[in-house]
């Protein structure tokens, strides 16, 4: 068995026991490439579906709350020091990328530590990446739903006795949502801001906004 | 006279190398870099280590005051999943510098004890096994800057 292979099995097999979902694409057991784009999902796989949290402002939203723009989705927690404001950053230089057409696209940051992420914690941490970016929290069993709908694996790590002495492992991927909470695209690290916008860029494209729809107003 | 003197001169020069090389020069920490956080979350700090000396050293340990723990981490990105783990050692290789960066290898500043801003410098104390103890001053870049001058983690306006 290869390394990556060893990885890759290691990975299913680490889900399986925390219980928790997660995506099983065959591209990870190659080596990740420098200029793949998106991630392709096998045959009949797909992404997204239904989900009930709570925003930054402590509101309940669901996945309907979104309909009729894109959503641009991560998974994260905000005491990640590295990999999270990385991706949303790589997120936010994307939609300056499109420029007006970002209006379009509503970025999410869905955490998997709802323990610590409160509302008003998600709130503080959004506003260092974007002033658009939504953090949404929920109880263990709505990010549970959530993560297992997009397939997103996530699992506590413990790094030392205390309460609070712990980190999350996660899946580092970026979901792209269609109008309809349809899935469009996965983009995984190696994905740059330019790659992202131009698949934005072709989404929204494909999918104009419907001029009769309710104009977009009032968001900062 | 003249020879006398170039040869004093050439005695102090070749005393003070060795003393300069042991305390300063042997190891070398280039362009290091912190990511701007919020009090009570962490940080990441990253930059080049060099080792000009003769033989292989390591980084042991790290602290700061703008943080109640530092550690060494490294990330193992299994697929698509992030994986922090701590390391006991960073190694640094005599012609083969550490490189602390974003998706890898970084000094991890844990519970903050303030907000760390853009444009700013903190200290930052690290140890090595045979060099000893150096403090830096790591400037601050944005919350999603990848590093000095570059990458897409421009500072957002709001």
């Amino acid at each position: 068995m290869t390394t990556w292979q060893r990885i890759g099995l290691a990975i299913v097999t680490a889900a399986v026991a925390g219980g928790a979902a997660w995506l099983v694409v065959p591209a990870w057991l190659s080596p990740p490439k420098t200029h793949q784009v998106q991630v392709a999902l096998p045959a009949g796989v797909t992404l997204g579906g239904p989900f009930a949290l709570t925003d930054e402002t402590g509101a309940r939203v669901t996945n309907e709350t979104f309909r009729g723009r894109f959503m641009l989705i991560y998974f994260g927690f905000t005491y990640c020091p590295d990999v999270c404001p990385t991706e949303l950053a790589k997120m936010a230089a994307a939609l300056d990328l499109l420029g007006a057409e970002a209006e379009e696209v509503v970025p999410i940051l869905i955490t998997v530590d709802p323990e610590r992420d409160t509302p008003a914690a998600l709130a503080q941490y959004t506003d260092l990446f974007h002033p658009r970016l939504v953090g949404l929290t929920g109880t263990e069993a709505e990010i549970a739903a959530a993560a297992r709908a997009y397939r997103a694996y996530y699992a506590k790590v413990r790094t030392g006795p205390g309460p609070d002495e712990y980190t999350m492992d996660h899946s580092a991927f970026i979901y792209l949502m269609g109008r309809q909470g349809e899935f469009i695209a996965l983009f995984n690290p190696q994905t740059t801001p330019e790659q992202m916008a131009e698949a934005m860029r072709r989404a929204i494209a494909a999918a104009p906004r419907v001029s009769t729809m309710q104009p977009q107003g009032g968001r900062s | 006279m003249i020879a006398r003197r170039f040869l004093l001169a050439t005695v102090a020069a070749l005393a003070l190398v060795p003393l300069a090389e042991a305390a300063q020069d042997k190891v070398e920490i280039v362009e290091p870099w912190a990511r701007a956080s919020l009090s009570g979350r962490n940080s990441a700090a990253y930059m080049t280590i060099h080792n000009h000396g003769t033989e292989k050293d390591e980084l042991i340990a790290a602290s700061s005051p703008v943080a109640r723990v530092v550690e060494l981490h490294t990330h193992i990105m299994d697929g698509g999943v992030m994986r922090m783990r701590p390391v006991n050692a960073i190694e640094v290789n005599v012609g083969e510098p550490a490189v602390l960066r974003p998706g890898g290898l970084h000094v991890m500043l844990i519970d903050l004890t303030r907000d760390l801003k853009a444009g700013e410098k903190i200290p930052l104390t690290l140890r090595f096994r045979n060099a000893g103890e150096r403090t830096i001053e790591v400037p601050v870049l944005a919350p999603g800057a990848t590093g000095h001058g570059h990458g897409h983690g421009h500072g957002h306006r709001h």
